[in-house]
């Protein structure tokens, strides 16, 4: 396995910029099994980057991957080093994962704390993004105290606040109804407008991915692969509830949905217990 | 907080405070009316009115005075250990190779029936009685952290990783905060624990505590001295109780209800 780091390519004399992300022919396996199968693939800076895939395809594999939580049985991952100051990434996790012992100020000063960002500093910039997510008010309350929508707006703010070059999201918003999804997929788009964060973020809805991403990729029933990248040419700044009005977003809705369905059905078909 | 939640909560809380004031009112009336045999069970106003005339005599404040701090010394000789290993066992795999067959060989022995051997290392003198409580306290704890510990979710871990957390700091911010709900559940169990031995340690070669005035009390026939004995070390198992739950409260704020 390698996994290295490198700055961007200097006096190159192409335009295209060098990738925030690249990975090559990276392969997983967990024991024998095999998860993830030759992914190549480069994410620009500043790209909302999401990922669709059937359960069990590998997705949050490569997050973490991605994030460094795993390395690859193969290939290489090279991630651009960060700004000074920056951490490289911060993850936004799937289900409960802020401490249940700290406050939401704690949770979402945790980044900074462990890097001893000085405390004015660390004021400032949690005091910034709990308001962005509306959770200021709440700053001194404990995780048990909230509920599920406000524990992720929370996670939000402490992946935020940490000021990565790269934002990790892993479906955050699953275990969410539909209301506090919609909103916080709004809250989402507003802050990424402001920062324009390189954002690999994973997730099983095709609704969730057309509505927040610049390019989807479709992955594979398991063993993941790359089925299809999917450029998303709808305006921004978006807004969440008039976009699913638009016929773009309906048609880019329905050509995802087919390269999925696919997908999905060869999944369940796999399933024990159906008739394959 | 709903008002009937509120209101239930009080109930309760009447409850547990009548319920043995109203055992001690049917003793009393049964030690009065001859129902019950008032040598082997003397009415608790006799007790009490007992328990005022030793404290005035300055004799049952030396006995308590002797095994509470038989009891805190032996607590802190106990407790200390039991949480670093206790840590260390859940953080660390060869370390939990190394100390779990030996704590499970060793855990089902009564603890009761170490007093001789104690006795024999440690000789007559306050250090066996220290040791006793301190083994006592040592197991429920050490149990208790390691478990805690252990039962972290996973997810914690990788947040600490993902947001930069040093070994000291994933220490500090996730496993001792994450096991301190089961580390308070050890130390409750254990400081019970050293409360029942101190008790059985004083008895043999000791010339003042609480267990040694049950035991006095007992080979001179003086049954309400006894009773006293059993009604204060109630009480400090009691008041020992209700201030750990206050301690847990204060350590561990986000423990659920």
């Amino acid at each position: 396995m390698t996994v290295q780091m490198s700055t961007a390519a200097i006096g190159d004399s192409g335009p295209v910029p060098a990738p925030k992300i690249s990975l090559r022919d990276v392969t997983k396996r967990h024991d024998t099994q095999l998860a993830l199968d030759r992914i190549t693939l480069d994410i620009p800076a500043s790209t909302f980057f999401v990922v669709v895939g059937p359960s069990g395809c590998g997705k949050t594999t490569l997050l973490r991957m991605l994030a460094g939580l795993d390395a690859p049985s193969e290939g290489r991952i090279d991630i651009a080093n960060p700004q000074p100051g920056h951490p490289q990434n911060s993850m936004v996790f799937q289900g409960d994962s802020l401490f249940p012992w700290m406050t939401v100020w704690d949770n979402a000063a945790y980044g900074l704390t462990m890097r001893n960002v000085p405390k004015a500093r660390i004021d400032d910039v949690v005091g910034h993004y709990l308001n962005k997510t509306g959770m200021y008010g709440a700053r001194t309350l404990y995780p048990h105290q909230l509920s599920g929508g406000m524990r992720q707006r929370v996670s939000i703010a402490r992946a935020f606040a940490n000021d990565p070059d790269i934002l990790l999201m892993d479906e955050p918003f699953s275990a969410l109804d539909e209301q506090n999804k919609t909103l916080l997929h709004e809250e989402l788009l507003r802050i990424w407008e402001e920062t324009r964060k390189t954002v690999v973020f994973i997730t099983h809805s095709v609704d969730e991915a057309v509505t927040l991403g610049d390019r989807i990729m479709v992955m594979t029933a398991g063993p993941g692969r790359i089925k299809t990248i999917v450029p998303v040419d709808l305006p921004r700044p978006r807004n969440v509830v008039e976009l699913r009005h638009t016929p773009a977003y309906g048609e880019l809705v329905y050509d995802i949905w087919a390269q999925l369905r696919e997908e999905v059905d060869r999944a369940r078909s796999r399933e024990p217990g159906s008739k394959a | 907080m709903s008002s009937v939640r509120t209101r239930s909560l009080w109930s309760d809380r009447a409850i547990s405070i009548l319920s043995p004031l109203v055992l001690l009112g049917l003793w009393e009336i049964c030690a009065r009316t001859g129902i019950v045999d008032v040598r082997f069970f003397p009415a608790p106003s006799n007790i009490i009115g007992h328990l005022f005339e030793l404290a005035s005599s300055g004799a049952l404040w030396r006995h308590v005075g002797a095994s509470l701090y038989r009891l805190a010394a032996g607590f802190v000789v106990g407790c200390v250990p039991a949480i670093v290993i206790g840590l260390a066992i859940g953080l660390y795999r060869p370390i939990r190779a190394a100390f779990d067959p030996l704590i499970s060989a060793t855990y089902p022995i009564p603890k009761s029936s170490l007093l001789p051997l104690i006795l024999l290392i440690f000789g007559l003198g306050e250090s066996s009685k220290i040791a006793m409580v301190a083994i006592g306290v040592f197991y429920p704890v050490v149990i208790n952290t390691a478990a805690g510990v252990r039962q972290i979710a996973p997810i914690f871990l990788d947040v600490g990783r993902n947001f930069g957390a040093s070994r000291f700091n994933m220490f500090r911010t996730v496993a001792l905060p994450g096991a301190l709900p089961l580390i308070m559940t050890g130390i409750k169990l254990g400081a019970g624990m050293g409360l029942v031995l101190i008790a059985i340690a004083e008895m043999v070669g000791a010339k003042q505590g609480l267990g040694y005035m049950i035991w006095n009390a007992w080979e001179l026939f003086d049954v309400q001295t006894m009773y006293v004995g059993l009604f204060v070390i109630a009480i400090i198992g009691f008041v020992m109780n209700a201030g750990f739950d206050a301690l847990e409260r204060a350590i561990v704020p986000w423990r659920k209800g």
